[in-house]
């Protein structure tokens, strides 16, 4: 039996609503890829995108900075609210939007520049005077729990850093543009497990002054990590659809779908 | 014989034909630059070779030193007009030439590599030897220019494509535009091999001479003004490898070598340097 997915329900502790997905279909091309799809972000918590691989999950994420824009055939309709305005509308300001949503990708990718560099690079195109941009990168790197490691070697290449810690260094250059939303397109799937658990325990501490977004195929990291799940599947039509919406707690001990019970007790995906 | 003998001997048998296909390849090119070398020992370490004009002919002795400018001042002027277009045009194709545009662009360029190099030396003596009623340098410079433009160009685009996409979203994602993703972060990433096609081009340039031929002509003495003709060193080739006096021929082939030697040490000063970068 399908059920009905409606907008998600405002909760009676009226937290923020940080970003504002409304029935949103995409296309590329003539494929559609998205199926009215809805969801409302938290402010300053974790929502984590599931679902087998295929269903939309990535798709939907680079929504919200407007990264479909690269893909010449891509077709988005429906609106998404960040600080109540559309940024789907043609006359956002995207260069805005990318610094106040930021991203981190699925394989660090690192400028070949120097540590220093990498994490600099937002803050000197924004102009910043030199001393707040030392400042700024001390900061980020502190963050990510990086200094301690690169603070004698900053002048280095980027490139000489292990996975782990260029993913990291890939986090600490995102937050130098001081955003409000990160996006993370399975973060540490490319990660050993230390290097992964090392990039949760920053989620968790960053949830704090950031709102969290995070695509993951492995479902005990969303349990581990997240506030609130997302699980999406590819309908009939091979296009994604959200299946269910709730807090965390709720999705994988009491899942309301027959699906996503299905799903989170292994039985497919 | 036993399928993993059979295997083995056969894997031995293409490895000896390879070699056999190296050796094939290389073996002229070792003796063509050991007869380069051979030949123009005597010449290249005569005295006066570097700093002496040349002399009168039937006059023993003399050099090159006319020529060496020249070929400087040739190259470097062509260089000059080459690279900075080149570069930028293969920018362009690059980042923002996946269109008809960029299409026809290509075309044109992989057409122009193809062409005979005299034929840029008649364009250069149309357009700027019987117009301005002389022939000179800078003509030849911008033969020489036209020649090299489609291999900077070539080279260039070559080097941007392989940088990898995910660099260009990262700088995307953080709110940088285009231009900025375009020319802070991909051409230096790039800056290896674009360095390495214009260094590559420039040695093409210094080795040619046909396009040479009837835009600068040829100085018997020292030139530096760009508006009159200049010699070059694969000119002095040109000219004193037909004529009966040995002592001429002699520096026809230290001419000859010193252009390898010029071409050998760019080449691998270019690989050098993308070593280092690539550090």
């Amino acid at each position: 039996m399908q059920t009905e997915v409606t907008p998600p329900p405002v909760f009676e502790s009226d937290p923020e609503i940080k970003l504002d997905a409304r029935h949103i279909d995409f296309f590329y091309g003539d494929f559609q890829a998205l199926d009215d799809v809805s969801l409302a972000v938290q402010d300053r918590k974790i929502t984590a995108l599931i679902g087998p691989s295929g269903c939309g999950k990535t798709t939907f994420l680079r929504i919200f900075n407007r990264m479909h824009d690269l893909v010449p055939s891509a077709r988005v309709t429906g609106e998404v609210f960040l600080a109540g305005h559309n940024i789907l509308e043609a006359n956002t300001d995207v260069i805005q939007l990318r610094r106040q949503v930021g991203m981190l990708f699925q394989r660090a990718n690192p400028f070949p520049k120097s540590i220093f560099d990498n994490v600099a690079y937002g803050p000197r195109m924004l102009g910043w005077p030199r001393q707040r941009i030392e400042a700024t990168v001390e900061e980020c790197l502190k963050d990510t729990g990086l200094w301690e490691e690169v603070k004698d070697r900053l002048k280095r290449s980027a490139l000489n850093l292990s996975g782990g810690q260029q993913q990291r260094l890939c986090l600490a250059r995102a937050l130098a543009v001081k955003p409000d939303v990160i996006l993370m397109d399975e973060p540490a799937s490319a990660l050993d497990p230390i290097a992964t658990l090392r990039i949760e325990e920053l989620m968790q501490e960053l949830k704090r002054r950031y709102t969290i977004v995070i695509v993951t195929h492995n479902m005990q990291q969303a349990s581990r990590v997240s506030d609130f799940t997302a699980f999406m599947l590819m309908n009939r039509q091979r296009a994604g659809e959200l299946v269910e919406f709730g807090a965390t707690d709720d999705i994988f001990n009491r899942p309301k779908d027959s699906r996503t019970e299905d799903y989170i007790t292994g039985r497919f995906g | 014989m036993s399928r993993v003998a059979l295997r083995v001997l056969l894997d031995q048998l293409v490895t000896g034909l390879i070699i056999l296909c190296i050796m094939a390849a290389a073996i002229p090119v070792v003796i063509l630059l050991l007869f380069v070398v051979i030949k123009g020992l005597p010449g290249i370490t005569a005295p006066g070779f570097f700093t002496d004009l040349p002399h009168p002919i039937g006059v023993p002795g003399g050099g090159v030193f006319n020529a060496i400018v020249g070929t400087l001042v040739v190259v470097g002027i062509a260089s000059l007009l080459a690279v900075p277009i080149g570069t930028l045009i293969g920018i362009f194709l690059s980042e923002f030439g996946r269109n008809r545009v960029g299409y026809a662009v290509r075309f044109v360029s992989d057409v122009l590599t193809g062409l005979p190099s005299i034929a840029f030396g008649i364009f250069g003596y149309t357009v700027l030897v019987a117009t301005l009623g002389h022939f000179s340098a800078i003509s030849a410079s911008a033969a020489l220019a036209v020649l090299m433009l489609p291999l900077i160009l070539r080279a260039t685009e070559t080097a941007l494509v392989l940088v990898p996409n995910s660099l260009r979203e990262g700088g995307l994602a953080l709110g940088a535009a285009r231009w900025r993703v375009t020319l802070q972060i991909i051409v230096p990433a790039a800056l290896g091999g674009i360095v390495t096609g214009a260094l590559l081009a420039m040695a093409r340039a210094a080795g040619e001479t046909a396009p040479l031929l009837f835009t600068t002509l040829g100085n018997e003495f020292l030139q530096l003004n760009p508006g009159r003709p200049m010699g070059t060193l694969a000119l002095t080739v040109f000219k004193n490898a037909l004529v009966p006096y040995s002592s001429l021929q002699d520096q026809a082939w230290a001419a000859a070598l010193l252009l390898v030697l010029i071409v050998s040490v760019t080449n691998i000063l270019a690989r050098v340097y993308v070593r280092r970068v690539q550090r």
